[in-house]
């Protein structure tokens, strides 16, 4: 894995102070949402150390790292997801949220009142207190990975309330996010090293395909590169 | 609150209000397009690279309609309390200039005849007891001959990529054999089939089908419409739907007919003007104007016109027509009333093949107009008598360009684990060597499958949100079924080594969590009568004779293929009427 070189931080720079990016839109909002252009090791900014070690370790179930490469946690899910909170999605502002809030079907969808932010914040404690009460007092986090993998497969089929909402609809918020955390740009905290895209053999955003539209099923021959420039 | 006057006021910027107003200024009348979204120039915000990033795009819908400003309610059944469409999933509504024409794919197709009188030729072939109880089913009250022009016309401005079948009734290409003639040839050669599409021609032409390459409004070259403005040659880069096309390949009305618009001082655009109502007379006879609220200052502004032309997405067209008190609304219990009558969608399963580990798919390649369809399953192409049902579904490989956050969310698919260990391996090998196959169907109207007011929830500004009461019916689902099981013989003749055939299950109701198509129609119908269309042939409101409301809320039934074309088709044969007739003796143009 490259590191982000100086160039690509004088590229960054140029595309983010850029009007095209900045002046349309929601781009003033998802500011915060941003990768810094120096990544440290990341300070949660949303998530409190008990949910941030929760967290940590259930995105790690989900996409855990094995012989294809790394898992969820090392690829920057948990980042990626702290990060969403503080954008419109996590506040819930892309969904309508005026009551009243009823029971009904769930083929008709959602019908919670609360936000991502508040779902996690729910969802977490109880999901961490249904661990320690089946496995003698310890959280999720300090449990072994055959362990964890059975409590979020408890979630996966229960209606078992956490908190308000129902285990099965956290544990997709959870799967969801993270998985968006793996694939998406990194430009927005997760997808390190282009690794997820790697993967899957998605080369990003070269977007460019004229000479190989059909090539008879040979493999794309290139490998990722991000919006900011940035190469696998 | 002040009012000002113009000659005509579109409401919404999409395909149908661009239409609209470039028609009307090049008629002569000063024309305001009213929108309630953002303006949007693909320039700007759709610029590469920031524009093809896939979480804010197609996952945080960038282009949609955000719900948290207005939404629907939705029910399966007549005696459901209906519950708000809280986060996008099942349609995306587009908002801001353009509409669903800046995200749509650009499928491009024209009608199959048939469908535009599907009431008269299923009486004609199989008699009138072959109607189910309960299905509405009308003829348009239109022909193919009398809008073959405008399909024409609409072509030439989306610069559309396609191969015909036959020219002024001679052969002239390999093309659908089941498309009706055509005066002129497509303005460019159809788009290249990819991998999978090329696997699918040769397959579904080995099991007997006709496969033809979709009619795209994606540029297969360099070209320049009648209104001057110019596309660029698509790249397969796969952000079409969801998306603005950074290449300018993809049509929309953002390239292709508001840059010639905005050039004309006829043309005012007003954005973030959010009209609350269409304001009639006292008799409720006549238009005189709008009533919107500007979202910038808060302020409700009063506009007077001698035309408006109601032209928003297909429900939000209904939904204004009910608020504004427009024709009669539709009361399914008494079977009376128009507005609302006949809502209807698009059936649409996705089944998937996976080939040998030596065939790449690579099905991040792509155009969303592109692929390679049948239609020997479509309309009233095949035999319905020993069926049993109305309608059928043109089959396809339409690799739109597959995104690794949506291909992940959605899994592996078949047995394959969602999450967790031995994902990773399952979804590699469906990224990188499976193909989709879509039956894009017909979905009828029914008695009871309408759209109201909501008599519980409001949308930000204090009116009622609109109601959907809506599930499939068992018609629609054995259609779907039936037309599925025809994909399997095509599956095996590609080489598959396994697939999974999806589709409709008996009794399935309609799930709001998960996307299907944006392909919603009617409720506010084309016909030619008042008792059962709220439109005359010419879109005109049977009850207030200077509005038109124009858009696929003028379908009676959810034809099979994607209804972009014929929303553009009727926005010109209105617009045609309009100047030729009606704006020399503003008037009822049909007499009921």
């Amino acid at each position: 894995m490259k590191r982000p070189s100086s160039t690509r931080r004088r590229f960054m720079g140029g595309l983010l102070g850029s009007a095209s990016f900045w002046l349309y839109s929601d781009h003033e909002v998802w500011a915060d949402a941003l990768t810094a252009v120096d990544a440290g090791p990341y300070t949660p900014r949303y998530f409190n150390q008990e949910e941030w070690r929760f967290l940590n370790a259930a995105c790690e179930r989900i996409f855990p790292t094995d012989a294809h490469g790394p898992g969820a946690r090392s690829l920057g899910a948990p980042e990626f997801i702290d990060r969403q909170m503080d954008t419109p999605y996590g506040h819930g502002k892309l969904w309508y949220m005026s009551g009243p809030f009823l029971n009904a079907p769930e083929n008709l969808g959602y019908q919670l009142s609360l936000p991502p932010r508040d779902i996690y914040r729910q969802g977490i404690a109880a999901a961490d207190a249904y661990a320690r009460q089946h496995h003698d007092g310890r959280s999720f986090a300090d449990l072994d990975a055959s362990a964890q993998t059975a409590v979020l497969k408890d979630l996966e089929h229960s209606e078992m309330p956490l908190g308000s909402v129902p285990a099965h609809f956290f544990f997709e918020q959870l799967r969801q996010n993270t998985l968006e955390g793996v694939f998406s740009d990194p430009l927005h905290g997760g997808n390190k090293g282009l690794a997820g895209w790697t993967l899957l053999g998605f080369p990003g955003a070269r977007a460019d395909f004229m000479d190989w539209v059909n090539q008879q099923g040979a493999p794309y021959p290139f490998g990722p590169v991000s919006i900011s420039g940035e190469t696998a | 609150m002040n009012a000002r006057k113009t000659d005509a006021i579109v409401i919404g910027a999409g395909w149908a209000g661009s239409i609209l107003a470039k028609e009307l200024t090049e008629a002569g009348l000063s024309v305001t397009v009213l929108e309630r979204g953002d303006d949007r120039a693909t320039a700007v915000e759709g610029d590469y690279p920031s524009s093809i990033d896939e979480l804010r795009g197609a996952i945080r819908h960038r282009l949609f309609q955000n719900l948290s400003q207005t939404t629907v309610t939705i029910r399966n059944t007549v005696g459901q309390v209906a519950v708000p469409y809280r986060r996008l999933a099942a349609f995306l509504p587009g908002e801001g200039v353009g509409g669903a024409g800046l995200h749509w794919s650009g499928v491009h197709f024209r009608v199959a005849p048939d469908d535009l009188a599907l009431r008269t030729n299923v009486i004609a072939r199989y008699g009138k007891s072959f109607i189910p109880e309960g299905m509405n089913l009308q003829d348009y009250d239109v022909t193919y001959e009398e809008l073959e022009p405008f399909f024409d016309k609409a072509e030439k401005v989306f610069g559309t990529s396609g191969e015909p079948y036959t020219i002024q009734g001679k052969i002239a290409g390999k093309g659908n054999p089941f498309a009706p003639d055509r005066s002129d040839a497509f303005p460019l050669p159809a788009m290249k089939d990819v991998y999978s599409a090329s696997l699918f021609k040769t397959a579904a032409a080995n099991v007997g089908y006709h496969p033809y390459s979709l009619p795209a409004a994606n540029a297969s070259a360099p070209y320049t419409n009648p209104y001057g403005v110019q596309m660029g040659p698509c790249n397969f880069c796969g952000y079409c739907s969801g998306y603005d096309c950074y290449m300018y390949s993809k049509a929309s009305p953002n390239v292709n007919i508001l840059p010639s618009l905005r050039q004309d001082p006829k043309f005012t655009l007003i954005t973030k003007a959010h009209v609350l109502k269409v304001n009639l007379d006292s008799e409720k006879k006549k238009a005189t104007g709008v009533t919107y609220l500007d979202l910038q200052t808060r302020q409700q502004v009063e506009l007077e016109a001698d035309l408006v032309i109601v032209s928003a997405f297909q429900f939000h067209n209904v939904h204004l027509m009910l608020l504004s008190g427009i024709g009669q609304p539709y009361d399914p219990v008494a079977n009376t009333g128009t507005v609302g009558r006949n809502f209807v969608y698009q059936t649409i399963t996705t089944s998937r093949a996976w080939l040998p580990s030596t065939h790449y798919t690579n099905q991040f390649i792509g155009a969303g107009g592109a692929g390679v369809a049948i239609d020997d399953f479509n309309s009233m192409n095949f035999d319905h008598g020993p069926l049993g049902f109305v309608g059928g579904s043109p089959v396809w490989v339409n690799q739109a360009g597959a995104k690794p956050i949506a291909a992940a969310i959605g899994g592996p698919g078949g047995k394959a684990p969602a999450w967790g260990e031995g994902y990773k391996d399952a979804m590699v090998e469906t990224y990188r060597h499976s193909l989709t196959i879509d039956a894009h169907g017909s979905n009828m109207a029914y008695r009871d499958v309408y759209l109201d007011l909501d008599p519980t929830y409001t949308d930000a500004y204090g009116q009622p949100l609109l109601r959907m009461t809506f599930t499939w019916k068992d018609n629609d689902i054995r259609m779907n079924q039936y037309v599925v099981s025809k994909i399997e013989p095509i599956m095996k003749a590609m080489g598959a080594t396994r697939y999974s055939l999806e589709k409709l299950a008996t009794d399935q109701l309609f799930d709001t969590r998960r996307y299907q198509t944006t392909h919603l129609g009617g409720g506010a119908v084309m016909g030619a009568d008042p008792q059962t269309s709220a439109v005359n042939r010419y879109l005109q409101s049977w009850d207030v004779p200077n509005v038109f409301v124009i858009g696929a809320s003028a379908f009676p039934q959810g034809m099979g293929y994607n209804p972009t074309g014929m929303v553009a088709a009727l926005a010109y044969w209105s617009a045609h009427h309009i100047r030729t007739t009606y704006l020399k003796n503003p008037g009822p143009m049909v007499r009921a």
